[in-house]
């Protein structure tokens, strides 16, 4: 479903991305992690078409990001990081307005995909409320409703569960895997214990690299007895 | 293209949800009033049904009052990060650049159909030209979609409200001061007057004049229209570099 292959991006003189290849299959959610600046959020950004890479393809559903844009966002679903939105909406009419840019336009089947998205994400209380005055754990939550809108074939999220508490974590976690049967999901993070939780298959990145790609399992198996975070470090330092 | 009408109702209500809306329009319209009735502008002496002294001051209005609303067109969402949202949306940086600009371009024309009163005032109070009006008000239009197209340019180029501002200011006031008799003068001094000819007519007083006098010269239009189309030109650039 996303093919990434030899993607780079050089900021000023500083490789963000280097050569970075790996496929994501439907059903398959991949964990993203690395330190902060390895290059995760760049490489989202350029599957999803908002920055273009300086070499290498993005594919998504067999259409090339470079080639047509447009094509590959309206397959997309993005959580950008920190879960940009517009402040001054309420959420049920950013909601709406995504909805009618997503192409739905007759208002029961907008009405319909907004009141969807809005009892997945558990939103209904505070719709009516401007997203400034949310707390980020909502702030976050608008935004995965954004990205499941049109219920995509392919999701991109970075930094998923950011900014939520243990309880709201673990429902997204949920929602993720409950969704991932007929999706390709790619998620970013730092939490190491959640690419064991749902993930099935992890991909760690340092300076712009691939440094590990395989099953959480087999990361576990790299060192026998010891912890995931001195496994993350061993490979990233 | 059928994406530019969401994008322009969100845009279009933007303006509507905080307050910049009405401290826009009832500052637009208070000063812009004021300024016909004060010493300059002679309302009452000039002595004819006409909104001459009216549209006077809109070039210079302008000036001040675009940059006002065009600066957060691009800026704002540079800033809050909402523009990453924008761009990963099924729409071309051309459909979003259209749908900000005729959002924009609508509330100005809201701002300026909302000085209306003051031709049913004229109306009250003599016989006006109602054919010179409907020129004047289509110029101003004009003129204000010119100066909304630059200033969607300057805040296209940062993130930063304030130098969107300022520089939207030194284009804008660029674009008016190219026409002043004064100007010209000077630049005759030095330059061929055919060179001077060229450089002023880029001014938007010389093209706004006409209308104000009821005259809709295609050339006015054209020049307003251009200008429009070549700053959205370079709005999109700026955006997908």
């Amino acid at each position: 479903m996303i093919e990434v292959k030899g993607l780079v991006k050089t900021y000023g003189n500083k490789r963000a991305v280097d050569g970075i290849t790996f496929t994501v299959k439907r059903g398959e959610i991949l964990g993203f992690l690395g330190p902060n600046g390895a290059g995760k959020s760049t490489t989202m950004k350029m599957i999803t078409g908002f920055i273009r890479p300086d070499a290498g393809t993005a594919t998504v559903g067999g259409i090339d990001v470079a080639v047509d844009p447009v094509g590959v966002k309206r397959q997309l679903g993005y959580l950008p990081e920190s879960a940009p939105a517009y402040p001054e909406m309420t959420v049920e009419e950013f909601l709406r307005f995504i909805a009618e840019i997503r192409g739905f336009r007759a208002t029961s089947e907008k009405h319909a995909r907004v009141e969807h998205v809005l009892g997945l994400t558990h939103l209904a209380s505070v719709r009516a409320q401007t997203i400034e005055t949310l707390s980020k754990g909502y702030k976050q939550r608008v935004g995965f409703a954004q990205a499941l809108i049109h219920n995509p074939p392919a999701l991109v999220l970075d930094e998923p569960t950011d900014g939520l508490d243990p309880n709201q974590k673990n429902e997204v976690r949920t929602l993720i895997r409950s969704m991932a049967a007929e999706k390709a999901v790619i998620l970013s993070t730092h939490i190491l214990e959640e690419v064991e939780a749902i993930c099935t298959r992890v991909i760690i990145i340092a300076s712009g690299r691939i440094v590990a790609d395989e099953t959480p399992s087999a990361l576990r198996a790299r060192q026998p007895g010891a912890r995931l975070d001195e496994i993350f470090r061993a490979l990233t330092t | 293209m059928s994406q530019i009408r969401p994008l322009f109702k969100r845009e279009f209500l933007g303006y509507f949800r905080s307050p910049v809306a009405y401290v826009f329009l009832i500052a637009f319209l208070l000063i812009s009033v004021s300024l016909a009735f004060s010493r300059y502008g002679n309302f009452f002496k000039a002595g004819t049904a006409s909104l001459e002294t009216y549209f006077l001051f809109f070039p210079w209005l302008f000036m001040f009052i675009v940059p006002a609303v065009g600066m957060r067109l691009w800026s704002e969402e540079k800033r809050s990060g909402t523009v990453e949202l924008l761009f990963t949306l099924p729409v071309t940086t051309l459909e979003a650049v259209l749908g900000k600009f005729l959002a924009g371009w609508a509330f100005l024309t809201l701002a300026v159909l909302l000085s209306f009163p003051m031709a049913l005032t004229v109306a009250f109070l003599g016989d006006p030209d109602w054919g010179i009006i409907a020129s004047t008000y289509l110029g101003a239009i004009l003129m204000a979609g010119a100066y909304l197209g630059v200033c969607a340019l300057t805040s296209a180029l940062t993130k930063n409200q304030v130098i969107s501002f300022v520089l939207s200011l030194a284009a804008c006031a660029m674009l008016v001061f190219l026409g002043l008799s004064s100007f010209t003068t000077t630049l005759e001094s030095f330059l061929p007057v055919g060179i001077a000819d060229v450089v002023s007519n880029f001014s938007f007083v010389t093209h706004f004049d006409a209308f104000t006098k009821g005259i809709v010269d295609p050339k006015d239009v054209a020049f307003f229209l251009s200008l429009i189309g070549f700053t959205l030109f370079l709005n999109v650039v700026a955006l997908e570099r």
